[in-house]
């Protein structure tokens, strides 16, 4: 089974956020790491970017696919997590920690508050899954 | 998915965890737990044990077989000796590659051919349509027989415990028949990994003893099961083509870099014509190994530009998780298929630096 901390959002694309004030911070869940497989390269935004909700903001390269970054906040890239890129696998090995993978400054926290709970999205998976 | 076929080891793949796919129509272990990169690592260092029982087999009996084989197939099968086997193509009238497959001389009136399994009954279709007055019997066996792949440096010491066979005598590309765990068995020293290996095929009802057996007896050296997605990072390292994306229906075998198997010299087969004439006049691409300059992984499909041009696409592109780069092979027109050519990769609209380098990318010391 997949593992869904208690204390973040989740969007059906399969992104985590952890709010923080005005700050969302954004990785992939579990299910989706399990998805992708052995993660070798994530292709970042630059910091200072500017994204709406939904929008694309990169992806990440397993051997064998790729899966685009939807941030499910709109907002400002106030932080990336480049230096991953040199152990990609722990997207894989540590998904809501030392993979998160972009920090956002949101336009519009309610966006966050509109997102799956823990529970929603487990249900969400076992519906669809 | 119910509609998937199924190998004989359908339900060990799920024992181990593997996680299921479809590819061409067979219901397939992509990988299992482990995971691609350490399947992949497992068979360059130590021993990987693949599943290719959905590969399809065709024996070809009687006094025309070589003749016939001949006639359909790009290398020269008069050539083989008993116990011997070779890489060839299945050509069209085009000179484009209806299948890529491995024939097995038993005898000079016993042949063996190994096909790809999403091509089994187009080839078995071909096959029969071209039989024509050759005297000989063409039967599909596909389904009669498991096909197991043990790779890697490991693989040899691992298939030794299990057999009386002496597996020091089968040179590269020769093959026996002998016991493997008391099963009646082809032993191959062949593969499709770069590694030095055995392919055994045996009776489809055996599969699971003899799959068992040799996870068993390969644990002390860390054998791991290896799925779809590590048979592919590993042939591409190799360079080794794959069918429906180096070779196809208008793909010349010349274009794909596989002179080496066209002997144009010997008697007719389908296509020659055109392979002496493309030898002739000179091909307009070739198949071409990249490797990738900035950060960014070219996949299957896209397209190569060379001096602001869409000229090319490339057919296979991952990362190589033993060399730790993002590697690909692509057809680029023939002008520009020199080593050290510079060229641009469109990934998701942008476009990313590529170089050709030699192949194959990965070669094993000996």
């Amino acid at each position: 089974m997949s593992n869904i901390p208690e204390n973040l959002r989740y969007s059906k694309d399969h992104e985590w956020v952890l709010v923080e004030g005005d700050v969302a911070t954004v990785g992939i869940t579990d299910y989706a790491q399990e998805s992708l497989g052995d993660v070798v390269y994530i292709e970042f935004p630059k910091t200072g970017d500017s994204f709406n909700a939904h929008e694309a903001i990169g992806s990440v390269e397993s051997v064998k696919a790729v899966s685009e970054i939807f941030t499910p906040v709109g907002g400002e890239v106030v932080e990336v997590n480049e230096g991953i890129n040199d152990s990609a696998e722990v997207v894989n090995s540590d998904c809501y920690g030392g993979g998160w993978m972009v920090k956002i400054k949101m336009n519009n926290p309610g966006e966050a508050d509109a997102m799956l709970s823990a529970d929603e999205y487990e249900e969400y998976l076992s519906a669809n899954a | 998915m119910e509609n998937l076929k199924k190998t004989p080891l359908n339900a060990a793949h799920r024992a181990l965890g593997g996680k299921m796919v479809d590819f061409g129509g067979w219901d397939m272990p992509v990988q299992y737990r482990a995971g691609v990169i350490a399947e992949h690592l497992a068979t360059r260092e130590k021993a990987g044990l693949f599943d290719v029982s959905h590969m399809g087999e065709i024996h070809v009996d009687g006094p025309d077989a070589i003749a016939f084989v001949n006639s359909i197939t790009t290398n020269d099968v008069s050539k083989l000796v008993d116990g011997q086997a070779h890489y060839s193509a299945l050509t069209n009238e085009r000179g484009g590659v209806v299948d890529d497959l491995l024939v097995y001389r038993f005898g000079e009136n016993k042949l063996f051919l190994v096909v790809n399994a999403g091509t089994t009954e187009k080839d078995w279709d071909w096959i029969s349509s071209k039989r024509g007055d050759y005297d000989v019997d063409l039967r599909h066996a596909s389904s009669d027989y498991c096909q197991i792949a043990i790779q890697g440096p490991k693989a040899i010491g691992i298939l030794q415990k299990l057999t009386e066979t002496d597996l020091s005598t089968i040179k590269y590309y020769h093959f026996t028949t002998g016991e493997v765990d008391g099963v009646p068995s082809i032993i191959s020293r062949t593969g499709y990994t770069g590694e030095d290996g055995f392919e055994v095929y045996a009776d489809a009802g055996k599969a699971e003893q003899l799959w068992n057996k040799m996870l068993e007896t390969g644990e002390s050296e860390e054998i791991l099961p290896c799925g779809l997605a590590a048979r592919n990072t590993l042939r591409l390292e190799a360079a080794m083509s794959l069918y429906g994306h180096e070779l196809g229906d208008d793909i010349s075998p010349l274009e794909a870099n596989l002179g080496w198997i066209c002997k144009l010299n010997k008697e007719n087969f389908i296509g020659k014509d055109v392979l002496v004439k493309q030898k002739e006049e000179g091909l307009d691409r070739k198949l071409v190994g990249f490797e990738m300059t900035e950060p960014g992984i070219a996949r299957d499909g896209f397209p190569i530009y060379i001096d602001d041009e869409k000229l090319g696409v490339v057919t296979s592109g991952s990362p190589a998780p033993f060399l730790k780069k993002n590697i690909g092979l692509a057809f680029v027109p023939t002008e520009f298929a020199n080593i050290g050519q510079e060229i641009k990769i469109e990934v998701r609209g942008k476009l990313l630096s590529a170089v050709i380098v030699p192949t194959p990318f990965y070669k094993r010391e000996k």
